[in-house]
Order: structure tokens, then sequence, then C-alpha cells
């Protein structure tokens, strides 16, 4: 008995879809049905399920950033989830979604291509199972790693995709503490990391707390300079000074001038890689 | 000679940024005003005095020297000027003004006549009398430059005025097909008909009262361009059919509330004012927050002036989008609030204001103000004649 996640912040479509898979999937149990991407992360994390219905444009976060999310807490050993994109306008290269790994619906869903997204999606479930059960040992087999490659490399270009075209470079970062502003030129900075609201300016030396998201800052920094190696953590690449790699597929970086070791994702482990 | 920058200033930089070509051709026609001078003294002299390639050789070499000293200095002249008064180089006017440009006349002439006639000379093998005896000479070459030079100004700025007004239909047709992208936003549209399709089956006299919601948007959309005022009811029903529909996708994420007094219904406004902001509030205020929130367009007379607000309890301006707490700019980034400003703008000067800030209670959000001057009650018939009145 597969299980599904539907995330889509419109109610009237999320139910149509959860009827329309009803007639065409008996068999799939729809364990959620949420409204915003924060939640969808959440389910999604908690209940495990083998398909995910993201719609692409959601309040709290799009379907694309909790697929990264997805991509990088999925717990090993349980399969990666069968993601489908839902959207209604062709804003993310639909392109890049042309593979077996993720399919994608465009609103509206007519029922003739929901049939075909099903059929597809019942077809990777089975091939699957099949190697699988033999040695349960395993933590992952190398079919399943293969496929959850070709996942991660999919998500990557679509995140690609869905970036804001590149800005006016940031030269000086103005951190502000009450009354008094601290200016930390870009170039001093080790690394950025998302905490809450705030994002943790670090560099040699001290950090500092700015009111800006990752998302707004990535756009205005060099990405040859600055690596993003986490859906949180953005990492001066020369302040690297080695990466080891654990067998979940996570990075763990430890840095020149700070003691610290920070976590890279799995989503990014591709950039350390021996020449 | 101070000028306004140009309303068009992006459109300058394609124009010849060198003026040098230009200056050739002129060159080149002021050769056909040389002979027509040549034709028009050898008219007017007896015949017994010279021929008419004489008179050609002369009014050439004249003409053509007063034209390249004429032409040049002012060209230079303008150009000094407008450095010293620091005009950006793109709008800098290529004249130097009335006073300036007698100036490069006289000066020009002065030159050119000495010259022209000294190389008449060499040419013809004549020999001309001193500058001051030759006072006819002088007053045809003197005549003829001031001629050429009012027609070349003429032309030229025949030529800008032409550009500017091409320019300003450019201006105005992008605006519009801009706004109309943004109103007509594909990711709307389609959801919007997702929706509609789903509830065809759900609700089928729901799904129809929608339709005709979104038909009534379309035709009111598509036709704002072209209508002069509408009633403020008329306004207020469309943003109502907007807000339907919305409220039809967001479900009760969205909270609606529409305030227009029985006696402000008929005031005309110009039409569709109010959807930019509307949709703004929707589309960067709730639509992005998890609980979505509620929205409301009020409609007020305070005294002479018609105040018109939108406000939501959305996300609210983002920290960076205001440079200021207080400050009365709407972020440029937003297409519709700069669209509504400077439609205000055209529509009324400085009679109307338009504010976008924090709505600064406890529920926050945003809050967008226009104030405008209070219309004279009754809309022109005509005018209205054009929205549809809401389907049944």
């Amino acid at each position: 008995m597969p299980h599904a996640l539907i995330a889509e912040d419109e109610p009237l479509l999320a139910a149509a879809l959860q009827a329309d898979l009803a007639r065409l999937w008996p068999e799939l149990t729809v364990v959620a049905r949420v409204a915003d991407g924060l939640s969808a992360t959440r389910q999604a994390l908690a209940l495990l399920p083998q398909v995910c219905f993201l719609d692409i444009r959601m309040p709290g976060a799009t379907g694309l950033e909790a697929a990264q999310a997805l991509a990088e807490d999925w717990p090993a050993g349980t399969p990666f989830p069968l993601l489908v994109f839902v959207t209604a306008y062709d804003q993310y290269a639909l392109q890049a979604f042309d593979a077996q790994a993720v399919d994608y619906l465009v609103k509206p869903v007519d029922t003739p291509r929901l049939a075909a997204c099903v059929a597809r999606l019942k077809q990777r479930l089975a091939d699957r199972a099949l190697p699988a059960p033999a040695m349960p040992a395993t933590p992952a087999p190398a079919g399943d790693d293969a496929a959850l490659q070709q996942t991660l490399a999919q998500l990557r270009a679509l995140l690609g995709a869905g970036a804001p075209a590149a800005q006016p470079r940031l030269e000086v970062i103005q951190a502000g503490v009450g009354h008094l502003v601290h200016l930390v030129p870009v170039a001093e900075v080790l690394y950025f990391e998302a905490a809450d609201k705030y994002l943790r300016v670090v560099t040699a030396e001290r950090e500092h707390l700015i009111r800006l998201s990752l998302r707004e800052l990535l756009p205005q920094l060099d990405a040859q300079q600055f690596w993003q190696v986490h859906r949180g953590l953005v990492v001066r690449a020369s302040a690297i000074a080695t990466a080891q790699r654990d067998e979940s597929g996570k990075v763990f970086l430890s840095l020149r001038g700070r003691p610290e070791r920070l976590t890279a994702s799995r989503l990014y482990a591709h950039l350390f890689k021996g020449m | 000679m101070p000028r306004m920058p140009s309303p068009t200033a992006a459109a300058a930089p394609a124009d010849d940024p060198s003026p040098w070509p230009a200056f050739a051709r002129r060159g080149l026609r002021n050769q056909g005003v040389c002979a027509v001078v040549a034709l028009v003294i050898w008219v007017m002299t007896p015949g017994a005095r010279g021929n008419l390639y004489t008179a050609w050789v002369y009014s050439a070499a004249i003409g053509t020297c007063s034209w390249f000293f004429i032409d040049g200095s002012r060209l230079l002249l303008a150009r000094w000027l407008a450095g010293r008064a620091a005009v950006p180089e793109a709008r800098r006017p290529r004249w130097p003004g009335p006073r300036w440009m007698l100036a490069c006349i006289l000066v020009g002439v002065a030159l050119g006549y000495s010259l022209g006639t000294a190389l008449g000379d060499a040419v013809t093998g004549f020999q001309t009398p001193s500058l001051l005896l030759n006072r006819p000479a002088i007053a045809i070459t003197l005549v003829s430059a001031i001629a050429a030079s009012w027609f070349f100004y003429a032309n030229e700025r025949l030529r800008q005025e032409q550009t500017a007004a091409a320019d300003a239909r450019r201006a105005a047709a992008e605006s519009q097909l801009m706004l109309l992208q943004s109103q007509l936003e594909p990711h709307m549209l389609f959801n919007t008909l997702a929706n509609l399709r789903v509830l065809i089956t759900l609700d089928p006299p729901r799904a129809q009262a929608m339709l005709d919601r979104l038909i009534a948007f379309l035709r009111a959309t598509l036709g704002a361009s072209r209508s002069g005022p509408h009633p403020l009811a008329v306004e207020f029903d469309r943003l109502a059919d907007y807000l339907a529909l919305m409220g039809l996708r967001m479900g009760d994420r969205l909270q609606v509330t529409l305030d227009l007094p029985a006696e402000l219904r008929t005031l005309p406004v110009p039409p569709l004012l109010l959807q930019p902001l509307v949709e703004n509030s929707i589309r960067h205020g709730l639509e992005p927050k998890v609980d979505g929130g509620r929205i409301a367009v009020r409609a007020e007379v305070r005294g002479p002036r018609l105040l018109l607000t939108v406000r939501d309890t959305g996300v609210g301006l983002r920290d960076g989008a205001t440079p200021s707490p207080a400050a009365d700019v709407p972020p440029g980034s937003h297409y519709g609030t700069r669209h509504v400003a400077e439609r205000l703008a055209t529509l009324y000067g400085a009679q109307a204001s338009f504010r976008l800030r924090p709505a600064g209670d406890a529920e926050g959000g945003t809050l967008a103000e226009i104030d405008l001057p209070l219309p004279p009650a009754e809309a022109p018939a005509g005018a209205a004649a054009p929205a549809p009145t809401a389907p049944a």
C-alpha cells in the first residue's frame, strides 16, 4: 500500500487531485494533505510517504524548497520518495523535469495526463520493490543510490532554473546591533548560515546577525567564491580545508581559521570530489 | 540655454552619439544652398558683369567656408556649454542658444567670407576689392547664412520632435502592455481555470457564477486602456469579481471587506485604478502568508478629497524595500504601484497623491492610499456605458 502526500495551497485543487487519484489509483493512500511548503517538509519527514505531490508556488516555502529540504534531511535507509511537481505556469524551465527521476504536472491537470503520471509512478515503485527485499541489511542498494543521485542532480538543476538572476555584487555587509552598525567586508566572511529569520555572518574573528534570507543574499554573492553546501549554509570555498564524506552521503567540512566543523548535505556533496 | 531633461532620456542613446556624420551631411546639403545663392546672384546682377560659373565658384567657396565655421563652432560651443553645466552626455543639446548662435554666425560669416573670397580669387584669377567695399556680397553672405542656419535648425527640431513623439507613443504602449501582463499573469489565469475546471463537476451553478466573474474581469482588464472614467460602484464591482476569484483559489485564507458608501457610488474614477493595488495585496501580501488574512478596500470623503484605501494583513513590505520606516516612496520593484503613481501623476498632476506604507497596527500588513480631489458627482453618461453591468 503506497502512501502519498499532497502539498497544494488551493483547497479545491487539493481535494480534486485527491479525488482523481482515488479513482485512478485506489491502492494509494493519501496520508497527509498540507497547504504550505513548511508543513510539507515536516509532514513528509514524519510520515515518510513513497510519493509526494508538491505544488511549486506555496506560502512558507516553495515546492522546490520543500523538495530540497527533503533531499537533505531524508533519513538514510528509507528510499527517497518519488516527487511530482505541480505548477500552473512554465516559469521553472519545465524541460528540466523531462527525465524519469521526477515528474511534473501542469495545472489544470487533465485526467489522461494524471493517468500517465500514475502509471509511471507505479512502474517506478515496482522497479524499486524488486531487488530490495533480498538483503534488508544493506543500507543503500546500488540501484537505489543511482536513482537518488539522479533525483538530486535534477533537483539541483531545478533549483538553479528557478533562482533569481545574478544581482550586483555585495561588497560590505551592514550588521546593526542597537544603534551601532558594523561594516563587514564580504571579503572577510568565511561563511553564512541561516538561523531562523536571521543570517549568521561569520568571519575569522567574530560573527554578526543580519536580517536577510539566504535566498535574497545568494544572487549578490560570487558563486565561484561562495559555495552553497546546504540549504542553510554558504561557505567561502577557499576557507574550506578538508571535506570528509560519511556513509549517508553527508560531507563534513573543516575550515581554515575557525575551529567548528560544518555539514554539507548530500544534495551538494558532488562539489567535494578528488581531482 | 538650460533645458529640462527629456522625459524619454532612455531613448536618447539610441540616437547617433557623434554629431559629426550629421555635420558632414549638412555640408553636402549646404552645397545646394550655395547653388541656389549663385543662381540668385546671377539672375539679379546684369549679365554684363559675370557669368554663372564665376558666381557659383564664389558662392560655393564662401558658402562652404561660412558653413564650416558656423556649424563647427556652434557644435563645439554647444558641447562646451553643456559640459560646463554638467549635462549628461546622452541629452546634451546640439544648439548653443540664440545669442551664441548669432555670435557664431557673425564670426563664421566674417571668416568664411574672407577665406572664401581668397579661394574664389585663386580659382578664377580675379581680384576682389577689399572686404569692406563689397557690401552687397557681405549682405548676401550674411542673409544666406542666417537663412541656412534657421533651415537646419528647424529641420533638426522637427526631427527631434518626431522622435520624441514616437518615443512617447512607444512608452505608452509598453506601459499598457506591462500592466496587461501583470494583470493577466499566467499563473493567476491558469490557477483560476484549474479551480473552475474542478468546480464545474462539484457545484455547476457556482462554477457558472465564477466564470461570469472571470469574464467581467477579463473584459474590464482588456478594455481599461480605451475607456474613460467609470463610476466608483463599477470599480468596486470589478474588484469584487477579482477578489471572488481569488477567494475561490485561497478558500478561507482570504477574507474580504469592500466598503463603498452609497453616496459615493456615482463618483467617476479612472477605470481599474485600484486593481493593481488589490492585486499586490494578494500576490505580495496574502498569498505568501501561510495563514492568509484580510483585505479591506474602502472609499471615503474627507473634506474636499476622496480617499481610496487598500489595506491587507499580509506579510508586509519587506525590510529592504523601504529605505526608511516613514518612506512614502513606493518600492520601484513592484510594477503595479509604479503604474498607479504614474497614472495619477498623468491624470491629476500634483492634485493627487499615492502612498504605500506599513499598516502600522497590531495586525500588520500594508496600507495603500490614494488621495484625489473630489470629482464632480455625476460620471459623464457616455463614459460609464462600455462597462458591462454585472451578469445575473
